[in-house]
């Protein structure tokens, strides 16, 4: 599905924040990724949602390197990837509705109410739908950024820290969620540096945990 | 403009943001925004206010210029000055010259009342107009392509010594000349105006779009193609300068129907404004508006949502 190649990336060139970065996200797993903060965490879940190029080695998603894609290739990349945000940002004067539905406005498609209703009845938004982003809790604003990254069906999830603001209770909410997705079909990797979650969720679900350290990816140990 | 940018070029984007409310989902993914707004709905109105008058001024004198040309090409006039006592002979031979001359109507010598009444402004209507050495004057129509103002003016030389032919050329085709050069200046003018209309729109377009630069991100994480992002702006800018320049050319239209009537005065500023169909032309103004606004506003977003990656 999507194949990290000995891929790297820096901010500042000379200077590589991840390197020989090797990855395969096959159909149906799901993974977690941890590491400290600022380890480069976001930054490998940007290059696969082609928010950032690799400087080094190579990103192939869905069997097309990023680096050959155009504008509107990378717009229709991030149609089959969902992503929950650390900083989850919505248009502010849209109804939650609105804005959980505007990746199928966006592309072009007709918004089924009823479908739409039910994904927000699933994430226990239904109450919220014509309330406005400001004025959602931490965990509400999770909950309607996940509805908002799986109204398309994406082949892939990928979610930024999605626990990172919310108490245990909540986190636990929305780590149910994703697993619920995963056995559903769809591929899931969540970044978090919360070990207890991840504890918890593979008592759920087969997940792999994968590691930055050093600017490398690697397999956790077995205490994981 | 890229070769790319035209082919994707939408008329349907063009009339929805003519007719279109700024309440279907596509438009509502822009927030709004007042300032730019009110700038946009200012300029299209001003400019096409101004349009009006440059387009009015245009009409007004093509049509000057179109009637001094076909009456230069009406009639000539031939003036025979002699000593009173032989002016009476040689008028009557340049009326027999012009008699035989091909291409031309019957030759009509204007009666001295009508001299006198001719020459009144100058002399004032005291002056005995009889007393003074005043030179016949002779209309003459022109009838067909065969006329030879050149051959005639020889013939009169030669045969009626003191007779002269006046094609009205030499004070006419100077007013002809500047009056094609006042309708040029107005077609400029229009084109001047349509260009600044579309710059002060692009310009209030790239300022809605830095405003709006943390929508434009999350709409490009979620999918959404530099193409409809910019649709949505577009149309809203479009609709904008329709709804503006409409209001512009109305005002434009009321004031120049109450500039005094050419009849009244018959002068050349108070013959300015239209004429039967002519009305209905600035009825294009705020549809051209439309199309500046269209084209401005898709090339500033396209150029800008490009520039970032």
């Amino acid at each position: 599905m999507i194949e990290l190649q000995d891929a790297g990336f820096g901010y500042h060139e000379g200077a590589e924040l991840l390197s020989n970065m090797t990855l395969s996200l096959q159909k149906g797993m799901f993974h977690f990724l941890t590491g400290p903060s600022g380890a480069g965490k976001t930054t490998l879940l940007r290059l696969l949602y082609a928010d950032l190029l690799p400087t080094s080695g190579r990103v192939i998603a869905f069997g097309q390197d990023l680096r050959g894609l155009g504008r509107d290739d990378i717009a229709g990349l991030r149609r089959r990837v969902g992503v929950v945000h650390q900083d989850t940002q919505f248009l502010d004067h849209l109804p939650v509705a609105e804005n959980v539905a505007l990746p199928l406005t966006v592309s072009g498609h007709a918004v089924d109410m009823t479908a739409l209703r039910d994904l927000l009845g699933w994430v226990q938004l239904g109450p919220q739908a014509r309330a406005l982003p400001p004025s959602l809790s931490g965990g509400e604003r999770q909950r309607a950024a996940l509805a908002r990254a799986v109204i398309l069906s994406p082949d892939l999830v990928l979610a930024d820290e999605p626990t990172g603001n919310l108490d245990w209770d909540m986190s636990m909410r929305l780590m149910q969620l994703l697993i619920e997705l995963n056995k559903s079909g769809k591929t899931v990797l969540v970044a978090t540096h919360d070990l207890n979650l991840i504890r918890a969720a593979k008592a759920q679900v087969a997940a792999r945990v994968l590691r930055i350290a050093n600017g490398g990816l690697q397999l956790a140990g077995a205490d994981l | 403009m890229r070769r790319a940018d035209l082919k994707a070029l939408r008329l349907r984007a063009l009339w929805e943001g003519l007719v279109g409310r700024d309440g279907g989902a596509g438009e509502r993914i822009v927030p709004p925004t007042g300032f730019t707004a009110q700038l946009t709905l200012f300029a299209a109105a001003a400019m096409a206010f101004l349009a009006v008058f440059a387009l009015a001024l245009a009409l007004a004198t093509g049509r000057l210029a179109e009637r001094w040309s076909a009456e230069l090409a009406q009639s000539v006039t031939v003036r025979v000055s002699a000593p009173s006592a032989e002016q009476a002979s040689r008028t009557q031979a340049a009326m027999q010259i012009l008699l035989t001359t091909p291409g031309v109507g019957e030759p009509q010598l204007l009666p001295e009342d009508e001299v006198a009444r001719l020459l009144a402004p100058w002399f004032g209507p005291d002056m005995p107009v009889d007393a003074l050495p005043v030179p016949a004057l002779i209309d003459l129509p022109i009838a067909s392509d065969d006329f030879d103002a050149e051959g005639l003016r020889l013939r009169l030389e030669a045969e009626a010594p003191g007779a002269v032919l006046d094609d009205h050329s030499q004070w006419r085709r100077p007013l002809v000349s500047a009056a094609r050069g006042v309708r040029l200046l107005g077609a400029v003018s229009l084109l001047l105006i349509a260009a600044t209309a579309g710059a002060m729109i692009a310009l209030a377009a790239k300022a809605a779009l830095a405003a709006n630069g943390q929508v434009i991100r999350v709409l490009r994480l979620i999918g959404a193609r530099d193409l409809t992002i910019a649709a949505a702006f577009v149309r809203r800018f479009t609709h904008r300068a329709a709804i503006g320049a409409a209001a512009g050319t109305l005002l434009g239209m009321a004031a120049v129907a109450l500039l005094p009537d050419a009849s009244a005065a018959g002068g050349f500023l108070t013959g300015l404004g239209f004429r039967g169909w002519g009305w209905l032309l600035p009825l294009l103004i705020p549809v051209v508006a439309a199309g500046v606004g269209f084209l401005a506003t898709r090339w500033a977003a396209l150029k800008m949502l490009g520039a970032v990656r």
